[in-house]
């Protein structure tokens, strides 16, 4: 299938198939790490530091080189109504117990059942439509598979870093360590949605790992539809805050291939709230630079003319 | 708020407290007023690049290039000889200098002929190695030009002496004619990121460069030529330092919060002595310039001081800037809610 939406087809693939992605639902998340562990066991990624960083459940930080799966967990001290608890089966609200909604939350060791909530969230690379690392990327190692989806070309990627600071999600990073005893040390990495397994018709380690189906992978147009449908059903249900992150194509980075069910602000899960690609603005950067360049010209010839010599 | 230790714990340093700093009244309002946010444990959004001091040195060192060759070229029309052969070698050493920096800060430096593969105008850093990969070949043939003249004649008669020395005018004009994109271009290098201190100053941070570029060439010719022919160095030095100055003025104005970075930490250090090195330099250039050789060499090398502390200054605010998520979060927060309240 080859839509206008489709950035293979952009990139040059003839007829490449749909556009692969993930849902990732964070409402059903249960901040197992299945997907953390799947993705490293799987892509060989080395161990990324084992370190107490006592964020809640959260002893992985970010994501990174050595980091392609992300759960975040967040802890949050609210009122919860009735009707969160029960959406959707959802076992990220509370116990299920009816509460007064106003409850103030100081009361005995487990506090008033219901007023506290725990987020949890799979975070992965976005494999955006609009993909500033691949934009700037000097070598060509960046590229756009078939799938649709950004990946590093590792025999190519010279280690420049471009990549990193280009990324409006702190996604892609260059991986520390010795050449020829960490693999791919110096290179650029980040999730390649398992573009192995992809070409052999399998679903990515994350995905496959998820045991609750936070973690969905699939043709991206059906995950679209599916998530609207889902969002649609929260919403109704009356959970607080759910809402698609990075799902519509006129965003900033052109839709994401890995979009969001968050049921709050996407800052609250290290999210950026808007971001925009930054190549977006590099035909006005180039006409400035032109304009510098001209001005520099400008001030050679008058140090000159204006020199008696 | 305080009712919410587990929240307020969480979202430290700017968890949400339900109203924003920005659309709080009355008291005293600071220029940018503290803007309150919300953010995962304080954690960075973007990542900083992984580059090291070898950047900016590149940075500063490509510029002092560029103004050199263009000074070089302007030297050689003008048959000012000493002025000419100082920039020549100036640019040649700089030159040799930024591109290994450049290499040396690649996560595999073997493969630095990758760049090479592809050609992308989607990509600033493929731009300038490919600015690079001319004019290095053509300021270096220059630079040896300049060295060969520099050998006794008996060598420099000899069949490659001459050959060389030909080609020391059109391999010098070749590097002028490149040079002017050489020195802006490292300008989009940086503003072409997520890394809000550098893209907040996309609109102005190409002619900072520019004259950052003019200003340190200008220094260095008047460090290394006579006073009868750095006439157009000090002309190039004190048109750079207006340009720098003006256009960093304007930049700091119109970055939004992504200005405070640079007056913060080390930036602020190296951006005020930049500063105060640029403006003295400016002065004695003026006063003393025509006159003492001492002034010439002293304002040379505060002018070459003050174009690599801008390098660094703004190197290191947009690293800074990119380490706190309230860079990346605020403004986009801003953009977020003007849009949900438009539609």
């Amino acid at each position: 299938m080859s839509g206008a939406d489709n950035p293979a087809v952009e990139a040059g693939w003839a007829s490449p198939p749909a556009r692969k992605g993930f849902f990732t639902d964070t409402s059903v998340c249960i901040g197992c790490k299945a997907c953390e562990v799947a993705c490293k066991e799987w892509n060989g990624v080395p161990e990324s530091g084992l370190e107490f960083l006592g964020l809640s459940y959260d002893n992985t930080g970010s994501l990174g080189a050595d980091t392609w799966r992300h759960v975040a967990f967040i802890e949050q001290s609210r009122p919860i109504r009735r009707h969160d608890a029960d959406a959707g089966g959802s076992p990220t609200g509370s116990l299920g117990v009816d509460t007064p909604p106003e409850s103030d939350g100081d009361a005995g060791f487990f506090g008033e059942a219901g007023d506290f909530r725990w987020l949890m969230s799979s975070d992965v690379c976005k494999h955006c439509t609009s993909a500033a690392c691949l934009d700037v990327c000097p070598t060509g190692s960046l590229f756009r598979t078939e799938f649709g989806t950004v990946v590093v070309q590792e025999d190519i990627c010279n280690g420049c870093g471009y990549c990193v600071p280009a990324c409006p999600f702190g996604v892609i990073d260059r991986r520390r360590g010795e050449k020829g005893v960490t693999k791919n040390a110096g290179l650029a990495q980040k999730c390649t949605l398992c573009y192995d397994r992809l070409g052999e018709g399998m679903e990515p380690a994350c995905a496959k790992a998820c045991p609750t189906q936070s973690i969905q992978f699939g043709d991206l147009d059906l995950l679209r539809e599916r998530a609207t449908e889902r969002v649609a059903d929260l919403q109704r249900a009356g959970v607080d805050g759910a809402r698609l992150y990075g799902h519509d194509p006129n965003d900033g980075i052109g839709g994401a291939g890995a979009f969001f069910l968050l049921l709050d602000e996407p800052e609250v899960y290290g999210l950026p709230p808007d971001p925009v690609v930054t190549t977006r603005a590099l035909p006005a950067m180039w006409r400035g630079a032109a304009f510098a360049a001209g001005s520099l010209i400008l001030g050679a010839v008058v140090a000159f003319i204006g020199s008696s010599s | 708020m305080s009712s919410d230790p587990i929240r307020e714990s969480a979202a430290t340093p700017g968890s949400r407290t339900g109203s924003s700093g920005r659309r709080q009244r009355g008291g005293e309002r600071k220029m940018v007023p503290d803007a309150t946010f919300t953010s995962y444990y304080g954690r960075p959004v973007v990542k900083a690049s992984p580059w090291g001091p070898d950047i900016p040195a590149y940075l500063f060192l490509g510029g002092v290039a560029a103004g050199s060759s263009l000074l070089a070229a302007g030297a050689d029309l003008t048959k000012r000889i000493v002025l000419r052969r100082t920039t020549r070698l100036g640019a040649l050493v700089a030159i040799s200098g930024s591109f290994v920096a450049l290499v040396h800060d690649l996560g595999r430096p073997e493969r630095f002929l990758n760049m090479l593969r592809v050609a992308k105008t989607t990509s600033p850093m493929s731009v300038g190695t490919w600015i690079l990969s001319g004019y290095g070949p053509a300021a270096s043939l220059a630079g040896v030009a300049e060295l060969v003249s520099l050998l006794p004649l008996h060598h420099r008669e000899r069949a490659v002496g001459r050959v060389l020395a030909a080609l020391g005018r059109p391999a010098g004009m070749t590097a002028a004619l490149l040079a002017p994109a050489l020195a802006s271009y490292t300008a989009v290098l940086l503003s072409d990121t997520a890394t809000p201190s550098w893209h907040e100053a996309r609109r102005e941070l190409p002619f900072v460069f520019a004259g950052s570029a003019a200003a340190a060439s200008g220094g260095l010719g008047m460090i290394g030529s006579p006073l009868s022919q750095a006439s157009p160095a000090r002309r190039m030095a004190i048109f750079g330092v207006l340009l720098e100055m003006i256009a960093e003025w304007r930049m700091e104005d119109s970055m939004g919060i992504a200005a405070e970075p640079l007056h913060q930490g080390r930036a602020e250090r190296y951006l005020r002595a930049q500063k105060a090195l640029s403006v003295v330099a400016v002065v004695a250039t003026i006063i003393g310039g025509r006159r003492s050789r001492l002034v010439s060499i002293l304002s040379g090398i505060a002018l070459l001081s003050a174009s690599a502390l801008v390098r660094f200054g703004i190197f290191e605010a947009g690293q800074a800037s990119a380490r706190d998520p309230k860079y990346t979060v605020v403004p986009q927060r801003e953009r977020a809610d003007e849009a949900r309240s438009t539609t």
